[in-house]
């Protein structure tokens, strides 16, 4: 398949490979975030770990939207699901995941009207097709997709649509990877960069994480050669004792970013003061929330929301496992009160996350599964 | 709290594990009817608790018994699914070749089917008359009859449109025993043509996606080819055709229930590029992805070439292919060498694969 095999290629990748293991020094560990979701789905499906040496330890990081989402936000979008007359909309990923009153397959399961869409733009056909409907849609994730929200705000507006809201859960990634570095015992070396956050932003925010924190830092495509490609450009900076911001994902992003984007999220939303993130506490300018000028469109202004708050245990060591000082078996409260059924920190909720992995196959040794693999 | 040690946490994870599977949900979701762990979950706890016997106890996809001197297999499902009509089929011709292919892949030649209707107030005859007609011709294809029926009409919005059941009864000539507890280290692996073709037709033709593709359900009969394999492969182990839940889940069931690591070659596995295609868009596996008309199949290894040929001699098997093999350990996990050259193991999902955003 074009556009996607020719970064799949197995010989390139034996020579990236091969120019990783001779960049690492023998008996040094390198921790490298993968800060995107999809960056770490890519790395599990494709088996990429395979591809490098001991020393070399992806740390996943928080860039999963649906993961990050605290419970009381699960909770509150399922009361306005369950108000009279309402149609709620969401990406498919967030259906399963649990806010402290089970998730939004189980409010459906008890009656609520919560549909699948592919876009936010879906939700404004199911608004135009039920005008009896008020249709709400669950705006979540990082700036890759804040702009077709906003640019859904705006539409809506333009046609004057009376019956569509958005509940805003959008997150931004800079303050969450100011809150990891902050950390004076982090255990990350570099970065592989979100190839489709930097597709809006640029790559001209990262900025501060190569000259202030002395971390290199990597935009990365989603591919599994970027990602190769990505750790060998990461390692060759630490070898040659640099720590810049570089692009390797230039086919689709541009250093300043989408600046069109930009001018829509800023025409219709502005950051909230403070959000609340799984695993992460409070995290001060981290998310977005509805500019006055489009009230009319916020499910947070339109409903009197109950602002449903379920904290995260004390003894959730999630941010430890993001920074790297611990190990998913070293947190206080895994495979106890956090399991993949009831997980509680971001790391448990997707099964991509360090935690449920560990849970499911911690068992099984890379090494093991090597030898199963290669006989 | 005292501190753990790794051991000690792995051990502790290994005795929930161990645990018997209990339904925690205060209602039905979706989720249990998507084949993966959640259906398991419910089927093992609720129904295989209530009704435990031994021909029930394998949880085949069939229940083979001998009555007199003859051997039957048995075996019954139940039909929903939105469109009723899309590209390669439609409902009815779903609900005839599913049963047949639950009988043949027990190595029974299906004979008789039963077909029950529920049907929704207003639902246009138009419609019935097209299914039942499909059904027909779908049934003689087969080689079975329909010899009795039912039908109720429920008010309209308590069901959508149209639900079907059959039940079907079939006679094993051959004397095979195939179970899912039957792979042994170093057999192989097949599968009887390309994956995922029908789940993502269903996906496409809900038309939610704007994609437009001349992708068809798989929907067919697998008698001969059950056959011809049985006949090239007398080793032949365990066969069950990839419906719900994809090649992934049966091959979590067999893993598990032989006690078995079972690896899969990913470049070997047959996917049409539309579905490949679709699937990269959707961020699912085709994997788990829903086939009609494809079956699994574990034979000794010596037998692998012999069962390929003959798989490939039909039309229907022109793209069979072996895709793995059984190993011993690890036991009860499913690995994939990946077309890039990692491994990852493939779990049993939770409920049905749902479309990804990051």
């Amino acid at each position: 398949m074009r556009f996607v095999d020719e970064f799949r290629d197995r010989e390139k990748a034996q020579a990236l490979a091969a120019s990783i293991a001779t960049l690492c020094e023998p008996g040094r560990r390198y921790g490298l975030m993968e800060i995107c979701g999809g960056h770490t789905h890519t790395i599990y499906k494709h088996g990429i770990e395979d591809y490098l040496p001991e020393g070399v330890q992806l740390v996943h990081g928080p860039g999963c939207p649906v993961c990050v989402i605290p419970m009381g936000r699960v909770d509150d979008a399922i009361w306005i699901a369950e108000q009279e007359g309402v149609t709620l909309t969401s990406f498919g990923d967030l259906l399963r995941v649990p806010g402290g009153r089970g998730s939004f397959l189980d409010a459906k399961a008890r009656g609520a009207d919560i549909r699948m869409v592919y876009s936010p733009l879906d939700s404004l056909r199911i608004a135009r097709e039920n005008p009896d409907r008020r249709v709400v849609f669950m705006a979540i994730g990082f700036e890759t997709t804040t702009p077709s929200t906003a640019m859904t705000v705006l539409r809506a507006a333009a046609e004057g649509l009376e019956n569509f809201s958005i509940f805003c859960n959008h997150v931004t990634i800079i303050p969450a990877l100011q809150a990891i570095l902050a950390s004076p015992d982090i255990q990350i070396d570099g970065f592989i960069g979100p190839g489709h956050v930097s597709t809006v932003i640029g790559c001209e925010p990262y900025r501060f994480i190569a000259e202030e924190r002395g971390r290199p830092f990597v935009v990365a495509g989603f591919e599994p050669l970027d990602i190769l490609q990505s750790i060998q450009m990461l390692l060759l900076q630490l070898h040659e004792g640099r720590s810049e911001v570089e692009n390797q994902y230039t086919r689709v992003v541009p250093w300043e970013g989408n600046q069109r984007a930009l001018r829509a999220i800023d025409e219709v939303m502005e950051p909230r003061p403070t959000f609340e993130w799984r695993g992460l506490g409070w995290i001060p300018d981290s998310a977005m929330r509805v500019r006055e000028k489009y009230a009319r469109f916020d499910a947070e202004r339109i409903f009197t929301l109950p602002a449903n708050r379920v904290a995260d245990p004390p003894a959730c060591q999630c941010g430890g496992v993001l920074r790297g000082t611990i190990k998913p078996w070293e947190c206080r409260v895994f495979g106890t009160a956090c399991t993949p059924e009831t997980p509680i920190g971001t790391c448990m909720v997707s099964s991509e996350g360090a935690c449920a992995a560990y849970y499911n196959f911690g068992r099984f040794s890379r090494q093991r599964i090597r030898q199963a693999t290669s006989a | 709290m005292t501190q753990r040690t790794e051991q000690e946490v792995l051990e502790r994870i290994e005795r929930i594990r161990r645990r018997p599977p209990r339904v925690t949900d205060e209602r039905i979701t979706l989720s249990h009817g998507s084949g993966g762990r959640a259906t398991h979950t419910l089927i093992e706890a609720l129904f295989l608790y209530a009704f435990r016997n031994p021909l029930l106890e394998p949880l085949e996809d069939q229940a083979v018994f001998s009555v007199g001197s003859a051997r039957l297999a048995f075996t019954t499902d139940t039909y929903v699914v939105s469109p009723l009509f899309f590209p390669g089929g439609d409902i009815g011709d779903l609900a005839v070749n599913g049963t047949v292919n639950d009988l043949a892949v027990s190595g029974a030649r299906p004979l008789y089917l039963s077909a029950g209707f529920v049907l929704e107030e207003g639902f246009p005859v138009a419609d019935l008359r097209r299914i039942v007609a499909s059904m027909a011709a779908a049934a003689e294809r087969a080689g079975v009859q329909v010899v009795t029926g039912d039908t109720k009409v429920v008010q309209r919005g308590k069901a959508d449109c149209c639900f079907v059941n059959t039940t079907g009864v079939g006679v094993l000539e051959r004397p095979v025993r195939l179970s899912v507890s039957g792979a042994r280290p170093g057999d192989a692996v097949l599968v009887s043509g390309p994956i995922g073709d029908h789940g993502i037709t269903i996906m496409l033709a809900r038309g939610e996606l704007g994609i437009e593709s001349d992708l068809r359900s798989d929907t067919a009969p697998l008698t001969e080819l059950v056959g011809l394999l049985l006949d090239a492969a007398p080793s032949t182990r365990f066969i069950r055709d990839a419906t719900r839940g994809g090649v992934a889940t049966i091959c979590n069931e067999l893993a598990e229930a032989s006690g078995v690591a079972v690896i899969l070659d990913e470049e070997a596995i047959p996917v049409r590029p539309e579905v490949r295609g679709a699937a990269e868009i959707l961020g699912i596996d085709p994997l788990y992805v829903a086939c009609e008309g494809r079956f699994v199949a574990v034979v000794g290894g010596d037998e692998a070439d012999a069962a390929l040929a003959a798989l490939r001699s039909h039309p229907e098997g022109a793209a069979a292919a072996v895709i793995g093999r059984i190993g011993d350990d690890p036991p009860g996990l499913v690995l994939v060498k990946t077309e890039f050259g990692g491994m990852r193991i493939v779990d049993m999902l939770v409920g049905d694969p749902l479309p990804r955003i990051c």
